[in-house]
């Protein structure tokens, strides 16, 4: 390239940064001002009637972890908390799982399906995102609630005489973060199987391989960057997740979204739902580097 | 079978037998018969290929072969024992297949000793034998590259040498050079006739390509319509092709009919050809014969043989392909040789007589 031409690409490019700067005003108002206002208010007093007191103090992220003991004026371990942050992952985490292994065959499916059932398949599959989530979470409900049609049906047919306590545990969290989610997972898997070259199967097979051996040293490495993409849809949503626990886990059980949204609500301590929201956001940063890490990591030696 | 002289040999024993295979695709009336009724030996260590144009089975046949598919019926034998219901991963049989299908997640290296790994091999054989591989096949320096990172030609290389790495009894070639260009094909052709010689490994070759299988191969079977028409050597099925469907796939020909004679054949205009093969009790019968253009000799007028005019003159460089008419109308085409002053003497409208050389023309079956 000649230096004119160099410089004429410089000043395309410089022109182009330009153009775009309204867009990377406003995305960097609506990212990181909000972010900030969080960061800030985390450091805040809490005022009695919600909102923040100007004034300096560590309170918030404090009782994070720690809640002032009234009567004897020590610190003593937050222990709901504590139990909030662990099911949260936990059930993120099967959640994760669950839609991986249900969503891979599922995903294999479509995507071996001929092109026009194809269409249908990912069609029916992206039907539940017509309804306002918060609707098919009440659809749930009516099925696993006491009364509900599981219970009901179970007891007709003579399997069980007592109703079963789903609702309102962390089994009913998780079936239905797992049936909310479960697209999320589906469609990234979908989209790198249908990229996998199916005649690698039968070079696997020719090279003495067994069907198990096939899907872990074959299918499963190219495949991963639809898993991870699908892992990290599912499990970061899951982790933040507020309709789902609220409405079947009755109050409850808890979540990470549900104590965040408390502080801002019946608990009026901004600071604090400012820390945990801070918190939040950090698991998932977190998990986000191990994830790619892992993924670049194998890439390497792979 | 013609021109296969001398007793029973070890080279002569049969690797894989497969035996009055039948493969239909589809139910009922709809159903495709991709192989009707195929029955071929396939000898230890001997090059053999499929040669067909597209369509008339051969992938079917070589994916039988692997284990891939099933056939409708029939059975297939590998050294004597019944492998028609085996699964391709209890086949000593490996498949070099026409994109390669390289793993593309693995290196070079990695590529190669997977056959090797998942039949468990020890470690450090499984080594021993990639080194030895990617030896063979001149990749050494290759080892740890992503196979994505190769040119097509090492891409082959790399698929040849992961399929040659488990040693199996046989190596399954489904046109495995149709994706190169034409002068690295050249190279591969003598490649691939090296690795099997070096390796001792029994070839089946798929090809459509009639000049590839003519130089590459031990023995040839030229396949139309899901049938085998002829299997020999390559001499064998251009000297004397069995029927016309070979005869025109396997280089040029002439055809002619006529009426059977003992010993020759006579044409609708009267002229007679010599053909050994008829007997006097073909007599009377109508039969087609073959000529080659390359095995019919140009004469002056009334030095013997059959009065023909000469039609267009074609100058091919080497060769000059001279179009005649013979006295019933049938137009034949004979292939001469360039003379060096590029004159062959030969001009549009000429009287010429021609003669064939011995044993030229052949009784073809329609
Ligand atoms: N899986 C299949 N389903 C239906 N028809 C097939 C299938 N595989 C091959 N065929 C048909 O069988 C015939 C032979 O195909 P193939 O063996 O691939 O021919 P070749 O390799 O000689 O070109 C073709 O008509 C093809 O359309
Ligand atoms: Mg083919």
């Amino acid at each position: 390239m000649s230096p004119a031409e160099e410089n004429a690409v410089k000043t395309s490019a410089r022109n182009g940064w330009l153009l775009s700067s309204p867009a990377l005003v406003v995305l960097a108002i609506a990212a990181a001002g909000p972010l900030v206002i969080v960061v800030i208010y985390s450091f805040l007093k809490a005022g009695t009637h919600g909102n923040v007191v100007w004034t300096f103090s560590l309170d918030g992220w404090q009782s994070i972890l720690w809640t002032k003991d009234i009567f004897t004026d020590s610190y003593v371990w937050a222990d709901a908390h504590l139990s909030i942050f662990w099911r949260s992952v936990k059930l993120s985490l099967l959640t994760t799982a669950i839609t991986f292994l249900v969503g891979f065959p599922t995903a294999w499916f479509i995507a071996t399906r001929p092109p026009k059932a194809r269409a249908f398949w990912l069609f029916l599959i992206t039907i539940p995102f017509w309804t306002n989530l918060l609707i098919r979470t009440y659809a749930i409900n009516e099925v696993i609630r006491k009364e509900g049609l599981l219970n009901l049906t179970l007891q007709k047919i003579g399997v069980i005489t007592e109703p079963l306590n789903i609702i309102y545990t962390d089994i009913a969290i998780f079936t239905g973060m797992t049936y909310v989610y479960l697209p999320l997972m589906v469609l990234p898997l979908f989209a790198a199987i249908d990229r996998f070259d199916m005649r690698l199967l039968e070079a696997g097979y020719d090279l003495y391989g067994s069907r198990m051996q096939i899907l872990r040293r074959i299918i499963l490495p190219i495949v991963k960057p639809g898993i991870i993409a699908g892992s990290i849809l599912v499990f970061v949503p899951s982790l933040g997740a507020y309709v789902t626990p609220r409405v079947l886990g009755g109050g409850k059980q808890m979540m990470l979204g549900n104590l965040i949204e408390l502080q801002f609500g019946q608990g009026k301590n901004w600071p604090l739902g400012a820390a945990l929201s801070l918190t939040l956001l950090v698991i998932v940063t977190a998990a986000l580097l191990y994830y790619v890490k892992v993924a670049n990591g194998e890439k390497r030696h792979g | 079978m013609t021109g296969e002289q001398g007793g029973v040999s070890v080279a002569d024993e049969v690797t894989i037998s497969v035996q009055h295979v039948v493969k239909a695709f589809g139910q009922g009336g709809a159903a495709l018969r991709a192989l009707d009724d195929v029955s071929v030996d396939i000898r230890r260590g001997e090059f053999f290929t499929l040669l067909g144009p597209s369509g008339c089975g051969k992938t079917t046949l070589l994916r039988l072969i692997a284990g891939f598919e099933m056939p409708s019926d029939g059975t297939i034998l590998l050294d004597g024992a019944d492998i028609t219901n085996l699964p391709p991963n209890k086949r000593p049989v490996n498949t070099v297949f026409q994109s390669y299908a390289l793993f593309p997640h693995l290196t070079v290296a990695q590529n190669v000793s997977f056959g090797l790994e998942m039949l468990g091999k020890p470690a450090a054989e499984v080594k021993a034998r990639t080194a030895q591989m990617l030896a063979l096949v001149k990749l050494d320096s290759f080892a740890s590259r992503k196979v994505s990172q190769l040119s097509g030609g090492q891409q082959q290389r790399v698929a040849l040498a992961r399929a040659l790495a488990p040693q199996p009894k046989v190596l399954l070639l489904d046109e495995p050079l149709s994706a190169l260009d034409l002068k690295l094909r050249k190279e591969m052709q003598i490649e691939l006739k090296r690795l099997q010689t070096e390796t001792g490994i029994t070839f089946v070759f798929v090809t459509h390509d009639q000049e590839e299988a003519l130089t590459m191969s031990d023995r040839i079977a030229v396949m139309s319509a899901g049938r085998i028409q002829q299997v020999g050597t390559a001499k064998d099925i251009y000297i004397h092709p069995k029927n016309r469907f070979v005869a025109s796939f396997i280089g040029e020909t002439n055809f002619l009919t006529g009426t059977a004679r003992e010993g020759a054949v006579v044409l609708a205009g009267g002229d007679s050809l010599p053909v050994d093969a008829l007997k006097a009790i073909d007599s009377g019968k109508s039969v087609t014969v073959a000529v080659r253009p390359e095995q019919v000799r140009i004469g002056k007028p009334g030095a013997g043989g059959l009065s023909a005019t000469v039609g267009t003159l074609v100058y091919f460089g080497t060769d000059t392909h001279c179009h005649l008419c013979l006295k019933d109308g049938t137009e034949i085409v004979v292939r001469l040789q360039s003379p060096a002053t590029g004159d062959s003497g030969l001009a549009q409208g000429d009287t010429v007589a021609i003669t064939f050389e011995p044993g030229a023309v052949q009784v073809v079956e329609d």
